[in-house]
């Protein structure tokens, strides 16, 4: 993969934290590398709880994953995957699982998935139905954990403390969720569309996990129902053998191992929409630590962020000399803009430029020149602006669950 | 090379690489059946240990537990009454308090 600073200045660090030190280390065929090759720790710099977590390779079809959980397994991407391009290799793509009981195989032979509810035929398709018997579409598309960044919230929060790796980009290919529920036969009256998958509570009471979406939403042509991430099947933990997509929109709604896909004609009263994954009723979803009786409402779309991914907390910038900058930005449930970098804390912007289109729901790769001419401390800021003119809040994000930070990222480096 | 040009070579060979994605699969083939990691045997000692061994371990692993942010004693017992409210945990209300009081006591926020 191409790298911007190969003709430049080379950096040092002065702070040398095992995070920077793998941020900086080469990773062609890292896969293939013993687990006593690699560093097997990673500092993710919280405040306020523990910060040090455990590489892993132990888990199936994935490369060295950053360990939130082992089980069922949270799985972080380790932010250096995020400079390489912007396509999310499959095997470090990351994983979120919320009940134990998850499928650890899949009977391809046999694999239903059913369509049923408010329709005028019930059906079930093979997985022959879907790779052979309709039109096939192919989108990419971020998947990205409502409570990405979690771990930085400030005060902090409980849930999964994921830093800013459960999100991962890929091209998604499968068929059109319209056309599934075209030859069910969507019945007038129709609401909600609510989809499951093989994923099952442990304990008897507990709510199975399911998501739905407004009716008109599920047939606008986007949502799909996808067998392949980047030209594979889809990898076991991310949901083999299909997988809902719904571009755009948060990872909580892209039901993995689908087998489930019921048409209401009235509101969703499930545990996962009623009650979790909720926001304040609030400007960028943000309230005071404390705050009483909010008005939440249920997460739903993704929101502009963007990162820097080839300079790193502590890094030392040659004074006086030309340096590029590079990462990537995705708009959200939009496409990008423009993505500006700043080298003065947020005070002047600088637009950057911007690497191909891969369409408005992806990752999209941006570079900017830049030159430190002032000796000491810099905070190099990056923002991203969506085709709605949605930007990134200058502000912290806060809310009891931790969800939808997108906080203008800063990286503190020192020009020598 | 000129640097304009490296620039754009290297823009160039990022455009390429990313845009080469592999054919979807005409086929989809069964992995074999996986094989988990577990996860630690046993929460870390401390006053009410078992309680919390006994009762959270069926649905999640202790790096769950070990890994979540310091909290206050009101936020561990949010927590835990999430997990016997929302999750329909059978805990008993007598190990509810002893496993309040290990989290409080070992990952409290003093």
């Amino acid at each position: 993969m191409g790298n911007f600073n190969s003709g430049g200045a080379t950096r040092r660090r002065f702070l040398g934290a095992a995070a920077g030190l793998l941020g900086a280390a080469p990773l062609g065929g890292l896969g293939l590398l013993s687990r006593s090759a690699c560093a097997d720790t990673i500092d993710l710099h919280a405040k306020g709880g523990p910060g040090q977590r455990s590489l892993t390779a132990a888990f199936p079809e994935k490369g060295r994953m950053i360990l939130q959980r082992t089980r069922p397994p949270w799985l972080e991407t380790p932010f250096d995957v995020f400079d390489k391009g912007v396509f999310t290799p499959n095997n470090q793509h990351f994983v979120s699982w919320h009940w134990a009981t998850f499928p650890t195989s899949a009977d391809v032979t046999r694999y239903a998935l059913r369509v049923h509810g408010h329709v005028n035929q019930e059906i079930s398709l093979s997985l022959d139905d879907l790779l052979h018997g309709m039109p096939r579409v192919e989108l990419a598309a971020v998947s990205q954990c409502a409570g990405n960044s979690r771990i930085y919230f400030q005060p902090r929060v409980a849930g999964a403390q994921w830093a800013n790796g459960s999100m991962s980009n890929a091209r998604w290919t499968g068929v059109s969720l319209k056309d599934v529920l075209d030859r069910a036969g969507v019945k007038p009256g129709a609401r909600m569309v609510r989809f499951g998958g093989l994923d099952e509570a442990i304990l008897p009471e507990a709510p199975k996990f399911m998501k739905s979406i407004d009716i008109d939403h599920a047939r606008d042509g986007e949502v799909m129902i996808a067998f392949a991430m980047n030209g594979q099947q889809i990898p076991m933990l991310n949901g083999f053998p299909i997988k809902l997509i719904v571009p755009g929109w948060c990872a909580v709604y892209w039901i993995k191992a689908l087998n489930d896909i019921e048409v209401l004609d009235g509101p969703d009263l499930n545990y996962w929409t009623t009650t979790a994954y909720r926001v304040p009723n609030k400007p960028n979803y943000t309230v005071s630590p404390g705050e009483k009786n909010l008005d939440l409402i249920p997460i739903t779309r993704n929101v502009p962020r963007s990162f820097i991914t080839n300079v790193s907390a502590g890094d030392i910038i040659p004074l006086g000399a030309p340096n590029s900058a590079r990462g990537i930005a995705f708009g959200g449930d939009k496409g990008v803009k423009s993505v500006d970098l700043s080298t003065d804390g947020g005070a002047n912007w600088t637009p950057a430029s911007l690497g191909a289109d891969e369409g408005k729901y992806s990752f999209r790769q941006w570079r900017a020149d830049f030159t430190l001419t002032t000796p000491g401390a810099h905070v190099l800021m990056v923002r991203c602006t969506n085709s709605d003119g949605e930007t990134q809040p200058g502000k912290p994000v806060w809310n009891p669950g931790g969800y939808m930070g997108n906080m203008i990222e800063s990286t503190n480096v020192l020009a020598a | 090379m000129p640097r304009r040009l490296l620039v754009i070579l290297m823009w160039t060979i990022l455009a390429s690489s990313s845009a080469a994605v592999a054919q979807a699969p005409q086929k989809l083939v069964s992995p074999p059946e996986v094989d988990l990691p577990f996860g630690d045997a046993a929460f870390p000692d401390g006053p009410g240990a078992e309680a919390i061994n006994n009762n959270c371990m069926a649905c999640h692993s202790v790096d769950h537990v070990m890994n979540q942010p310091s909290l206050s004693r009101e936020g561990w017992e949010e927590v835990v009454k999430k997990m016997v409210r929302a999750y329909k945990a059978p805990i008993s209300l007598a190990d509810q308090e002893k496993i309040v009081d290990y989290l409080a006591e070992t990952k409290g926020l003093d």
